[in-house]
């Protein structure tokens, strides 16, 4: 049996997800003793599809085509399911990214084969997969295992490991899927890239402002903050739905679920369905002047004072220690 | 056109969840439910398409009687008709998938649409697993739609962008906060779905391929460190987070 990495590249460029989804195939390969092809789809990719190999993909699968440029659900659900058949693959892992979500419930439809979505942790027990993540907004832990002969899995970006091992042998092989104009039947176009700041799924540094800011005019604050440290600026519920920030920088139940390494929130009291979307991330700064925030109960570190007085402290502070 | 939307009925955002005795499911007892909020958004996206080109909606749920609730609010907002695909019994999310697949082929429509995600599970499996079952293109995560008779120019997020897709129909959608501003029910629309059927059946059953091993509530989190009570300790928690936590 093997294990198939989807490794998502776009413009030539692999996302730091597909690093993390050939590593966690690579560690599962070794407990089940199953090897690893990775696979990289786009116009363009036999350049960069060596680079998995210090990830740990033994073999690398390129299909190039430059129809397959930009995403097709249709069509790139069409190759990876071909090769998964032709490799006779009984796991398949991608990135639950905007990308990897897309496909694999079509790879579930097209292989028979359940999908355990947005895996936050993996674990091997005997034969079996057991896979973990939150629901109800964090509000609770599910583990499941999927019991069809072909098994799928998503994971969430940020999470899992990507640490590269120099030297490890691996080969790039061109291969080739038959595809029709039908197969095309949902395609983009071109992409819209919102200039500036990485966005909040990919960032490893956020900063993110609630009702505490005041107003849209005080977000220079969170944002100069962000700047310094390279991070994204993030926003709740309350904030967006007000009308002060655009929609894509809401984290939250109803926003976007992140995990980067380092989550600071400003003026932001810590609203349920605001932790569910950031409750993984790895160290949690808050900054309130209510002591009795529900956000300080989840912060690794806080201070209890006015954001207008400690965020310009605090940016200062990180200038100093970073050089800049 | 014939435009399908798929809604569901989920614990509301505020809802304490407790682990039910089986420790594989949710405890129900005293939870209150709501329309999930991404499927207004879908409910919306159907009224303007009707509104746009004429044609028929129908608002599918998959569950048990309680759904109905959820179909009446889809009623008031303007949908025509509701049907109820009535079971009770947990199903995974291909189950799900393929019994409303199989209701919806039969139906033939132009447009799918659903909530970019159900807040419950939030797994947004669906919308992928029916288009693939019913046969028909798909976009997920929407934030603008240009309908056309036969096909739609969609702007889908991705991360740091959107993605500009055309899709040819029939099309499944999913939709995000963003797409458009949902409508409140008409006092009239409210008193009129009271008295519209609700058509009622029974979904096929599926093997399930995703098996839940267990349920549980998150590991508690140590409370943090208060490193101080105004600016003067920027220093320290700078200090802490370069020394101590090593995140930057």
């Amino acid at each position: 049996m093997k294990i198939l990495a989807f490794a998502e590249q776009r413009e030539g460029k692999f996302k730091k997800s597909a690093f993390e989804v050939t590593q966690a195939a690579k560690k599962l390969g070794g407990q089940l003793g199953m090897e690893v092809i990775a696979v990289v789809v786009g116009d363009s990719v036999s350049g960069i599809a060596g680079e998995l190999g210090a990830y740990g993909a033994g073999r690398i699968l390129t299909v190039q085509d430059p129809r397959l440029h930009f995403y097709s659900t249709t069509a790139y659900a069409k190759v990876i399911a071909e090769i998964a058949r032709r490799e006779n693959a009984g796991v398949i892992l991608l990135p639950a990214s905007q990308m990897g979500k897309d496909l694999a419930p079509r790879l579930g439809a097209k292989l028979n084969a359940g999908v355990a979505a947005d895996c936050t942790a993996l674990a091997v027990g005997g034969s079996d997969i057991v896979a973990s993540r939150p629901i109800y907004a964090g509000k609770a832990m599910i583990s499941v295992k999927v019991t069809s002969p072909v098994k799928i899995f998503t994971l969430r970006p940020n999470v899992f490991t990507a640490s590269p091992v120099n030297g490890a042998a691996s080969s790039v092989e061109a291969c080739t899927v038959d595809l029709a104009d039908a197969d095309f039947s949902a395609k983009a176009t071109s992409v819209k890239v919102a200039e500036g700041r990485p966005d909040v799924t990919e960032a490893s540094i956020i900063v993110s402002g609630g009702r505490g800011m005041k107003g849209p005019e005080h977000f220079h604050l969170i944002e100069t903050l962000a700047d310094v440290l390279g991070g994204a600026v993030g926003a709740s519920r309350a904030v967006v739905d007000a009308g002060w920030r655009p929609h894509d920088e809401q984290v939250g139940q109803t926003g976007k679920t992140v995990s980067p390494s380092l989550y600071l929130a400003c003026g932001i009291s810590g609203a349920v369905q605001h932790i569910a979307g950031m409750s993984s991330s790895k160290c949690i700064v808050a900054v309130n002047k209510d002591k009795d925030a529900p956000i300080f109960q989840i912060a690794d570190y806080g201070i209890v004072g006015d954001v207008f007085e400690v965020l310009p402290a605090l940016t200062a502070e990180l200038k100093k220690t970073l050089g800049k | 056109m014939k435009i399908i939307v798929c809604i569901n009925h989920v614990p509301d955002t505020e809802a304490k969840i407790k682990i039910g005795a089986d420790g594989r499911t949710i405890d129900k007892a005293g939870i209150n439910y709501m329309l999930s909020p991404y499927d207004e958004f879908a409910i919306e996206a159907a009224l303007r398409l009707k509104e746009k080109f004429g044609g028929e909606t129908l608002a599918i749920s998959l569950g048990g009687d309680v759904h109905k609730e959820t179909l009446r609010k889809a009623l008031a907002m303007g949908v025509e008709k509701a049907l109820l695909l009535k079971d009770d019994s947990p199903r995974d999310s291909d189950s799900i998938g393929r019994a409303l697949a199989e209701e919806i082929k039969a139906l033939a429509p132009d447009v799918v649409l659903f909530g970019k995600q159900s807040i419950d599970y939030s797994d947004e499996l669906l919308p992928g697993l029916v288009a693939e079952h019913i046969g028909a293109s798909s976009v997920t995560c929407v934030v603008k739609l240009d309908a056309q008779e036969k096909s739609f120019v969609c702007e889908r997020e991705i991360e740091g962008g959107h993605e500009v897709v055309t899709a040819i129909l029939p099309v499944v959608i999913s939709t995000q906060k963003g797409l458009n501003e949902p409508r409140y029910p008409s006092l009239k629309g409210i008193m009129g779905a009271k008295s519209k059927p609700i058509e009622e059946r029974q979904p096929k059953a599926f093997d399930s391929l995703v098996e839940v091993v267990a349920m549980s509530k998150p590991p508690a989190k140590q409370a943090g460190k208060i490193v101080g009570t105004d600016a003067s300790a920027a220093a320290e928690l700078v200090r802490l987070l370069h020394e101590e936590a090593k995140v930057i």
